[in-house]
Parts: structure tokens; C-alpha cells; sequence
């Protein structure tokens, strides 16, 4: 068995990391030279060097990006590209609100049917266009798209025409009472800012709650689904040539539709959490489509579709967005996160030719090649001689 | 017919961007190369011309002004879908990543960058660029006489509608009647045949490309100026939807007008349905009418896309070592 690592993936990630770092700093300097150092700084420190703190908000911005990194990348093992992840995240996010505003009966276990729903109507929207394409042939791109859109005007819909889920004041879903948050299994205090004022410990907490678990426990998951069962296999058998797996037996249509209902799921969890997070965070009712499923591509882009890298693609780019909020403090726009990025994911695209790279320095030289070659010839003829002679 | 007259002033508002930018993305997979950068490419043209519009407002107004807007958005939009082009053609990558890559960079490096010029010009930090539009046609001499069709085309216009019709027309011509089109559509079918027959099919994808580029360019432009005052490094995800429209459009000029129009239609009711008494009195949430375009669209590709038209080799980077 020849199980050697290919460590390409990896290695191509990290370059088109580098390259999007260079490229951010040159446009920090061109933009304001005179606080570019300072400015790159914070970009790479900010989230360690503001404390505990730092690093539990880091792990509350992963969160969403992991999930929705974990749903893109997922359903592109099975050759699909779930560009829907917003509008299942959407999706989610609505049924984590409809049950933390009205199934106040239901006790310790409301934020567990949160998610849960949230999982599903998550993974209903996902079903969608895994049907349409199994059985309709219609792209999934397009139709996840006009899924987003519709889940939108939806979602803003039912909201607003419910006097229970809606807050006319700020135009937004009506706060989700404590007892149907998320538990933060203390790790809000874990990663949190403690300071002596008067004499009493102030703690300031940060957002982090048990969301962040969850989502690396989505991710180990589905890693073993991928790569440890039968389900898995065929999935990715899918991806990779339908018409062989087709000839294999594997029920194409089956595998298409239940990728995408696993990474709608995905998606919806995401949403889920990030409303019942009792972290302040709302659906606001305007015409916008959330951007976390956008983000998710990225997210799984950098992490090569691998669950295992997404979970770090994604802690990655939460670290660099952390990095951002403090960036504020000098004269610079946060959307320079965004612009560095864009750059690595464009970098990252360049896997194909940093490959052709280092096959070309881990290869052995051609001439030396070429005298093993014509050393095996020469005891090739040697010994079909012998062999004649032996005949003979 | 007041009603019909505005319906289909409004329907040209919204489909004109929407057919330009799809008519861009299919030069582009025609030849072979996927671009959902489209959004992106959008986003960029649209920042570029306006923030022409709003430097040189003090001294320039009116189409004139518009017409060297639209050649600015053109170029930009050219110009950085090389960065997809270099990507996808020369160094054969993952043509989904660059164009998501696109995407990502167009906004961010709007706002960025209006909030830095912003602070120079007016001395205020925000990312609104704003500009005045003096470009709306109130009657064209002569045709708007004609009865019903000089009400709809030629009263409170734009001249991008003239234009986008004109880009409409000349692709068609393009793609179907000359030696160039038929080697576009013939990379993005076989390349490898293409390449015997000594067709240079890096350069016909360059042009696929670019030309994209161009017309998606315009289209951000095209978009923003009759329905805003000012640029928030927003298209709406028209770029997306011109996606949508080229692949229910099949790939062809003609079905994508009749996909744009249909579209726009269903986006101007939903818009204005409340001057339509009949429509007003039904009583339906204007969110219904905001989401009927999406569900009729996925209705009508249901019934559409058992025999996709999707140009063959679109996506797959070609390379001429294989086979």
C-alpha cells in the first residue's frame, strides 16, 4: 500500500497566503504609507495581542465560516457547486428564531429543537436544488440562486407580518430570550478580558459559546463520512466522473440530492447558532442577502474542500477579520480584509502550477533518470541473452 | 395602456443591464471559460465610471458625459477580467476560484478606495460616491411620435437602452456571422479540434474574456445610473442573475433577450404593482410579488433544462498536452 501524504494542498495554500499577505501590505502602502507598518501589525496580532478576548471572538467568527466553509466544500466533493449556502443559512437562521421567540414550553431543550430545525429547514432548502438537478437537470448555480432570493423576500415576509418574531423599532427579529440561547460551556469566560477596576475583577466576556464545538465536531464527521464509508465513497466517486460510477452502480441521482440536503443542513445549523448565540445578532429585515454562505466558498477554497482544512481555512480567515476590527483604529477601511482575502483566494487558484513546481525540485534530475533508464535496457538485453543461451 | 406603456418603461430599466451582462458571460463560456465573475466585473466598471461621473460633475453633465462613462466602465471591466483570464486560461486554474476570488476583490477594493478618495474631495470618510444624473431622455425628436411603440421606447429613456439593444444586435451578428464567432463557439465545443484546424484557442478565450469583461463592465453602469443617486459598491447580485439569464437564455442571444425580458417584466410588476389598480386591490404582500421572478424562473427551468445547450468543454481548462 502506498499511503504517502500529498502535502501539495497544503503547501499551495500557505504560498497563496503569503502572496495575499505581500499584496495586502503593498496596498496598506500605497494607500497611507506613513501607518502601513502599524496597520500590518494589527492585521496579524490584533486578535492575539488584545488578550483572551481576542481569541474567543476569533472562534465566534469561525463558527459561521466553518459551517458554511463545510457546506460549499462538501457538496463540491459531490461535484456540486452549493452556491445556495446563504439562503440556507438564511433558512436556518428563521427556524432558530421561530422556535427561541415561541417554544418557550419546551425548557433546557429549546436551543437543541432550535438547531435542530434550523438543521432542517436548512437542508429543505438544500434538498431543492439537489432534487431540481437529479431529476430536472437544472443547474444547480442558477437555481440556488433564485433559492437565495426567494428564501430572502420569505423569511423578511413571515418576520415581519408576525407580531411575535418581528421588532417594528429596529426593523429586525424580536431578541431571543436567554433561556433559548446556546450554552457557552464557560468558554466565554475562558476567553475573556479580566480587569482589576476599584478594586473588583471586571470580566468582559467574549462572544465565543459552544457553537464553535459544534461546528469542529460537523467537521470530523463529516471528514469520516467522506473518506471512512461506502456513502462517502460514492459521493466523491459521483464527483469525480459521474459516467464511471454510474457504470459502478452508484445511484447517481440519490448521491446528488443527498449532498446537497447534508451541506443545506450544514448551512442552516450555521444560521442557527449564529441567531440563538444571544450575542446581539439579528435578521434584519432589508433586501440583502446574508453573506455568510459567500463567504463559506472562500472559506472552502482555501481549505481545498478537506473538512480538516476548512476547519483551520476558516479559523484562519476569522483570525484575519478579528485582525480587521482593531485595524480601525489606524486610518484604513476594514475592507482591506476583504481585498487581502480575495488576493489569497485567487492565489489559491494557482494550485495546478505550484504543483508543476514542485514535482519539477522534488523529481530527480532528468539525466540521471535517463542512465537508470538505459541501465535497466542494458540488464533487460543481458539477460534475455543469457536466457537464449540457456535455450541453446 | 398608461399601464402597459410604464410597465414596459420600467421592464427595459431592469432587463437592459441584466442582457448586456448576460450577453458578456456568454461570449465568455462560449469560448470555453466559465465566468462567474460577473458580479465582480460589474461592481468594478460601475465603480470606475462613476467615480468619473462624480469628479467631473462640476464641469461635464448630460450623454456625453454618459457615453465616456460607459467607454471607462468597458475598459475596466476589460482590463480585470484579465486577471480571469491569465487564471484560467494561461495557468489553467480552477475557473469557479479566480472568479469567486473576482467577486470578493470588486466590492472591498470599491469601498476602500471611495472612502480614501471621499476623504480627499469632500473631506468626509464614507463610501457612497455620488453623482447627478442629467442623463434621462424625456422624448427623442421624431420617433417618440409614433404611436404606442414612440410611448414605450422613446419617452423618459436612457440612451444605455439604445445601446444595449445595439450590443444585443451586434453579438448576434458576432457570434453567428463571422469567422471569429464561429471559432469562439467552436473552442468552447471541442478546443482540441479547434486547435488542429489551427485555431489559436488561448487567443479566442482571450477575447471570450475580455469582451465579457467589457459588457458586464458596462452593465454595472448601465444598472446603477437610472435607479440611484449614488454608488454603494452594490449591484444588487445582478451579476449573479445575469448568470441565471444566460443559462435559462440557453447560451443564445435570442433566448437570452426573451430570458432578460422576462425577468425585467416580472421585476417591474413587482416593482410597481401598486400604480396597477387591479393588482393593487388583490391585496397581495409586495413580498410575493418580490419573489414571483426566482419561482417562476426555477418553474419555467424545470420545465426548460432536460436538454441543456451548456457549451461542451465550458469550465474544463484546455490543455493542449491532453489526448
Amino acid at each position: 500500500m502506498n499511503k504517502k501524504k500529498d502535502l501539495t494542498p497544503f503547501i499551495s495554500s500557505i504560498a497563496a497566503i503569503l502572496c495575499g499577505l505581500v499584496f495586502g501590505f503593498i496596498i496598506l502602502c500605497i494607500s497611507n504609507p506613513s501607518e502601513a507598518i502599524a496597520g500590518f501589525g494589527t492585521i496579524l496580532t490584533g486578535s492575539i495581542t488584545h488578550g483572551m478576548k481576542g481569541i474567543g471572538e476569533v472562534l465566534y467568527y469561525a463558527t459561521p465560516l466553518i459551517l458554511c466553509g463545510l457546506s460549499v466544500g462538501f457538496a463540491f466533493k459531490t461535484g456540486l457547486f452549493n452556491i445556495g449556502g446563504s439562503g440556507q443559512f438564511l433558512m436556518g437562521a428563521f427556524g432558530g428564531v421561530l422556535i427561541g421567540l415561541t417554544c418557550k414550553q419546551l425548557g433546557p431543550v429549546q436551543w437543541i429543537v432550535g438547531l435542530l430545525f434550523a438543521t432542517l429547514l436548512g437542508a429543505l432548502w438544500g434538498a431543492i436544488p439537489g432534487i431540481l438537478k437529479a431529476y430536472f437537470n437544472v443547474n444547480e448555480v442558477i437555481s440556488c440562486i433564485m433559492l437565495n432570493y426567494i428564501s430572502l423576500f420569505f423569511v423578511n415576509m413571515t418576520i415581519k407580518g408576525n407580531k411575535l418574531l418581528f421588532n417594528n423599532l429596529r426593523n429586525e427579529s424580536a431578541d431571543i430570550p436567554k433561556s433559548a440561547t446556546i450554552p457557552k460551556l464557560g468558554l466565554d469566560k475562558i476567553f475573556a478580558d479580566i480587569s482589576i477596576k476599584g478594586g473588583k475583577e471586571v470580566i468582559s466576556s467574549s462572544s465565543v459559546n459552544s457553537g464553535i464545538v459544534i461546528a469542529i465536531i460537523v467537521a470530523i464527521l463529516l471528514y469520516i463520512i467522506l473518506e471512512k464509508t461506502t456513502f462517502g465513497y460514492e459521493l466523491k466517486a459521483c464527483g469525480l466522473n459521474k459516467v464511471a460510477s454510474r457504470y459502478a452502480g452508484i445511484n447517481e441521482n440519490r448521491s446528488i440530492v443527498l449532498s446537497m440536503v447534508i451541506a443545506g443542513a450544514i448551512a442552516g445549523l450555521a444560521g442557527g447558532i449564529m441567531l440563538l448565540s444571544g450575542t446581539g445578532r439579528h435578521i434584519e429585515i432589508k433586501d440583502v442577502i446574508p453573506a455568510e454562505g459567500f463567504n463559506g466558498i472562500s472559506v472552502a477554497l482555501l481549505g481545498v474542500s478537506n473538512p480538516i482544512g476548512i476547519i483551520f481555512s476558516g479559523l484562519f480567515i476569522a483570525y484575519l477579520y478579528a485582525g480587521g476590527f482593531y485595524l480601525q483604529l489606524f486610518h484604513f477601511s476594514k475592507e482591506i480584509i476583504d481585498i487581502i482575502i480575495a488576493i489569497i483566494i485567487y492565489f489559491s487558484a494557482f494550485a495546478l502550477i505550484i504543483k508543476m513546481l514542485l514535482s519539477k525540485f522534488s523529481k530527480k534530475p532528468p539525466e540521471r533518470e535517463l542512465i537508470e533508464v538505459q541501465k535497466a535496457l542494458h540488464d533487460a538485453e543481458v539477460r534475455d541473452k543469457n536466457n537464449k543461451e540457456e535455450g541453446a | 395602456m398608461d399601464i402597459l406603456i410604464f410597465l414596459i418603461q420600467q421592464t427595459l430599466l431592469f432587463m437592459i443591464p441584466l442582457l448586456i451582462v448576460a450577453l458578456g458571460g456568454m461570449f465568455s463560456e462560449r469560448s470555453g471559460v466559465v465566468n462567474i465573475a460577473l458580479e465582480g466585473l460589474m461592481l468594478m466598471g460601475a465603480f470606475t465610471s462613476i467615480l468619473f461621473l462624480n469628479l467631473t460633475r462640476s464641469f461635464m453633465s448630460g450623454n456625453m458625459q454618459l457615453i465616456i462613462a460607459i467607454l471607462i466602465a468597458a475598459v475596466t471591466g476589460l482590463v480585470y477580467s484579465l486577471f480571469h483570464a491569465l487564471a484560467a486560461i494561461n495557468l489553467k486554474a480552477d475557473q469557479t476560484i479566480s472568479g469567486t476570488a473576482l467577486n470578493m476583490f470588486a466590492p472591498a477594493f470599491a469601498i476602500f478606495t471611495a472612502r480614501i478618495i471621499n476623504s480627499i474631495t469632500i473631506g468626509k470618510n464614507i463610501q457612497q460616491i455620488e453623482f447627478t444624473n442629467t442623463y434621462r431622455i424625456t422624448e427623442v425628436p421624431i420617433l417618440s411620435k409614433i404611436p404606442i411603440i414612440g410611448d414605450m421606447l422613446f419617452k423618459n429613456t436612457y440612451i444605455t437602452t439604445y445601446i444595449g439593444i445595439l450590443i444585443l444586435i451586434i453579438s448576434s451578428i458576432v457570434l453567428y456571422k463571422t469567422k471569429f464567432g464561429l471559432r469562439l463557439r467552436a473552442c468552447g465545443e471541442n478546443p482540441h479540434a479547434a486547435n488542429t484546424a489551427g485555431i489559436k484557442v488561448e487567443l479566442i478565450q482571450y477575447a471570450g474574456v475580455m469582451i465579457s469583461g467589457a459588457l458586464a463592465g458596462i452593465g454595472g453602469l448601465v444598472f446603477v445610473v437610472p435607479t440611484s443617486t449614488n454608488y454603494n459598491a452594490d449591484v444588487s447580485g445582478y451579476g449573479f442573475l445575469a448568470i441565471a439569464v444566460l443559462i435559462f437564455g440557453q447560451w443564445k442571444p435570442k433566448y437570452i433577450l426573451l430570458a432578460s425580458f422576462f425577468f425585467g417584466f416580472m421585476k417591474a410588476l413587482s416593482n410597481s404593482y401598486t400604480s396597477i389598480p387591479f393588482l393593487f386591490n388583490l391585496n397581495i404582500q409586495s413580498y410575493i410579488y418580490k419573489m414571483i421572478p426566482y419561482i417562476a424562473t426555477v418553474l419555467v427551468l424545470i420545465f426548460t433544462s432536460k436538454k441543456s445547450a451548456a457549451p461542451r468543454a465550458s469550465g474544463i481548462p484546455f490543455d493542449k498536452m491532453q489526448r
